[in-house]
């Protein structure tokens, strides 16, 4: 701070010193930048301990790992600035995958019926979390815990009640399975890379995220709910559409990754997906959003997903002891926060 | 000022977090190096060969420290680089095989226990010229893999072995406990006692909470006094059933799967009936030696079929001579 100080007088007394401040001020006190930091950190880290995670498909693999934690933080990041949790989110994935499986194989129906009523399902119980949340004011904490637990006995129960056994049938014979793969599972050859399709998605998503919550008015209304719900109720926000609509998001973006999981493999084992709430949270969080709502951002989870599937591939890559996995993860991810923390009080210090 | 004091404060931590993690690398390449060094006895001559191990491991298993401690002695045996990697899901899986194509290893040991989502990954592997082995589990799937060798038990048979001794022992019925829901390998176990034993049933448990599971066996028995086997697929579980059967002040018998120290002193003890056995220390071990021999000699085994690393039965008859290898985590 002291250095442009002195340097500003004898150049130019009159210019206004903002307008140049502002804009760095601007980029500093952005949410995620904390989490760009730490992953431009992680990526130089692995680039130099793993000679294997220096190449284009290395990079990919890095990339699709992170677009599969991505598609689903998004909406979850939403939800968190919209001041609720969602614990339901991993395993309503695997419900979705399971209904779209079960309902086309048993009736011999093209998949993309599957598709069509496993999206219905992933969305009444996006709207069924969100209704209860906002009619009965129970932390989102319980109720979606509920949901999870839930989900988690209804996937393996209904799976073995229709099926016999405790995955779902392959379903890569059904009408429509080629379409639906292109759609959620194929891979895009970009001439000196190929990527998965989900990676692709995954950036569609977090911009239209970004361009809702900075441009739009209902951005406005989902940290407006977050930060203080009353306020924002008390100036006009629909503060209960708000929140069941953020559900609903979470709700959509688990259907899609669930198709992603069922076109990629062609059936889907029941007992999957529970776990991942929390990596999607945590995702969120490292990417600067804020555990008591109100604040955060659709890039920030994005790099928070990037940072969690760079560093699960770059261990491997750098052929670290797996032992010692959790705990490399836990230190990455603590170092992510910990810049994240350093970065957004030296911004706030430096205004 | 303050700022500057902040900025040197980040600066402190960074650099602090940098020499944690640095010591935390070291401590875990450590794996890494002990197999270069070590084998420096005993190796056998010629090129360095890297081999990828990718498994389902759910982390911290008895069971699987075996496999790795087989693979981890074959490797040092043969100066093999041994890559390992392990998640229990199926499609994180399929991604660390994907990152073994990236790192362009030698050789691939993969397991199957999803088979839909890991097969794609593995033929990848193969199609890429990449030797891959199946083992542990993919029993009728090894060859869509790509695979040419398969080293593993048959769950199905070894469940059928299970059920043929409890119609030997004149069971009235049986209580097969699953100790992890939704995993079709132990679905298979449970369904092959029953095509030979019919009175069984199956029971959900949370193998991962040895307390809870032990209440849910425990209140099972009390409920339903008919039982007079309880079979449990892994050798904490039977140790959990043995517990169980005490509180519940029930005579039923615990006949289990694999071994561990407490599980074999408990069937010398007569507590536990007997023990089917996969070997899963013979599991690692072939898997990085065939895949040693494919590329030094292009030598294939099991005549195009699996190579059966069980069901290998453990009781009264042999436990004394299989004790001591218990203890030394090889059996």
């Amino acid at each position: 701070m002291s250095a442009p100080v002195a340097t500003q007088p004898p150049r130019a007394p009159q210019e206004p010193p903002r307008a140049t401040r502002s804009l760095t001020a601007r980029v500093l006190t952005r949410p995620e930048i904390g989490a760009v930091a730490a992953a431009i950190a992680i990526f130089i880290f692995f680039f130099a301990v793993a000679a294997p995670f220096r190449t284009l498909p290395a990079f990919s693999t890095v990339l699709y790992a992170s677009s599969t934690i991505g598609i689903v933080a998004v909406g979850v990041a939403l939800l968190m600035i919209g001041g609720e949790f969602d614990l339901s989110s991993g395993v309503s994935v695997v419900t979705s995958a399971l209904t779209a499986a079960m309902v086309s194989f048993q009736l011999s129906l093209n998949v993309w019926v599957g598709v069509l009523v496993s999206l219905i399902v992933a969305l009444a119980i996006g709207f069924l979390n969100g209704y209860l949340v906002v009619r009965t004011g129970i932390p989102s904490f319980l109720i979606t815990l509920s949901t999870f637990f839930m989900l988690r006995g209804i996937n393996l129960g209904v799976t073995k009640a229709v099926t016999g056994t405790v995955a779902t049938p392959n379903v890569s014979e059904l009408d429509g399975f080629g379409a639906a793969k292109a759609v959620f599972a194929s891979d895009i050859n970009l001439g000196i890379i190929t990527i998965k399709i989900t990676v692709l998605w995954w950036i569609v998503f977090v911009a239209i995220a970004t361009w809702l919550l900075l441009r739009t008015r209902v951005g406005n209304w989902i940290f407006a709910s977050g930060g203080n719900a009353a306020s924002a109720r008390a100036v006009g926000v629909p503060v209960p559409k708000v929140k069941i609509g953020l559900f609903m998001g979470v709700a959509f973006l688990a259907w899609f990754y669930g198709m992603h999981l069922l076109f990629n493999f062609s059936s889907v084992q029941s007992g999957l997906g529970i776990g991942n709430e929390f990596i999607y949270i945590i995702a969120a969080v490292v990417g600067g959003a804020l555990l008591t709502g109100g604040y955060g951002s659709a890039i920030g989870a994005a790099v928070g997903a990037f940072i969690f599937g760079m560093t699960t591939q770059g261990i491997v890559f750098a052929g670290f002891d797996p032992n010692w996995f959790y705990t490399f993860l836990g230190a990455m991810l603590l170092l992510a926060v910990l810049v994240n923390l350093y970065v957004k009080q030296y911004a706030l210090t430096r205004k | 000022m303050r700022s500057s004091r902040t900025l040197v404060r980040v600066l402190a931590v960074a650099a602090t977090l940098a020499v944690a993690l640095t010591g935390c690398s070291s401590k875990g390449g450590a794996q890494n190096q002990a197999g270069g060094s070590g084998g420096s006895g005993t190796a056998a001559q010629g090129k360095r060969y890297t081999i990828a191990m990718v498994t389902h491991e759910q982390a911290g298993d008895t069971f699987w420290d075996k496999i790795r401690a087989g693979a981890q002695d074959a490797a040092k045996n043969l100066n093999v680089d041994l890559k390992y990697s392990n998640n229990e899901n199926g499609p994180e899986q399929a991604t660390l095989v994907q990152n073994a194509i990236d790192s362009k290893v030698d050789g691939l040991a993969v397991t199957l226990s999803n088979a839909d989502a890991v097969i794609p990954a593995a033929k990848k592997a193969a199609n890429a010229g990449i030797p891959v082995v199946v083992f542990n589990q993919g029993f009728d799937q090894y060859k869509q893999a790509g695979a040419k060798m398969y080293f593993g038990s048959d769950e199905d048979l070894a469940g059928q072995s299970i059920g043929q001794r409890i119609s030997a022992d004149n069971g009235g019925k049986a209580l097969c406990v699953i100790q992890a829901q939704g995993s079709v390998a132990l679905e298979t176990r449970c369904a092959g006692v029953k095509k030979t034993f019919a009175n069984t049933e199956n029971l959900y448990v949370n193998g991962a909470d040895k307390p809870a599971e032990q209440a849910s066996i425990g209140a099972k028995l009390q409920q339903d006094k008919a039982i007079t086997h309880v079979v449990t697929l892994g050798a904490g579980d039977a140790l959990a059933a043995l517990n169980a059967k005490t509180d519940a002040g029930s005579s039923a018998k615990v006949v289990t799967f694999d071994l561990n120290p407490d599980a074999a002193k408990a069937i010398k003890d007569g507590k536990i009936g007997f023990s089917v056995d996969q070997q899963p220390y013979v599991q690692g071990y072939m898997a990085v030696t065939a895949l040693w021999l494919n590329l030094t000699n292009g030598n294939d085994m099991g005549g195009g079929k699996p190579v059966l690393t069980g069901p290998s039965f453990v009781d009264s008859t042999n436990i004394d001579q299989i004790l001591p290898y218990t203890a030394s985590n090889k059996r």
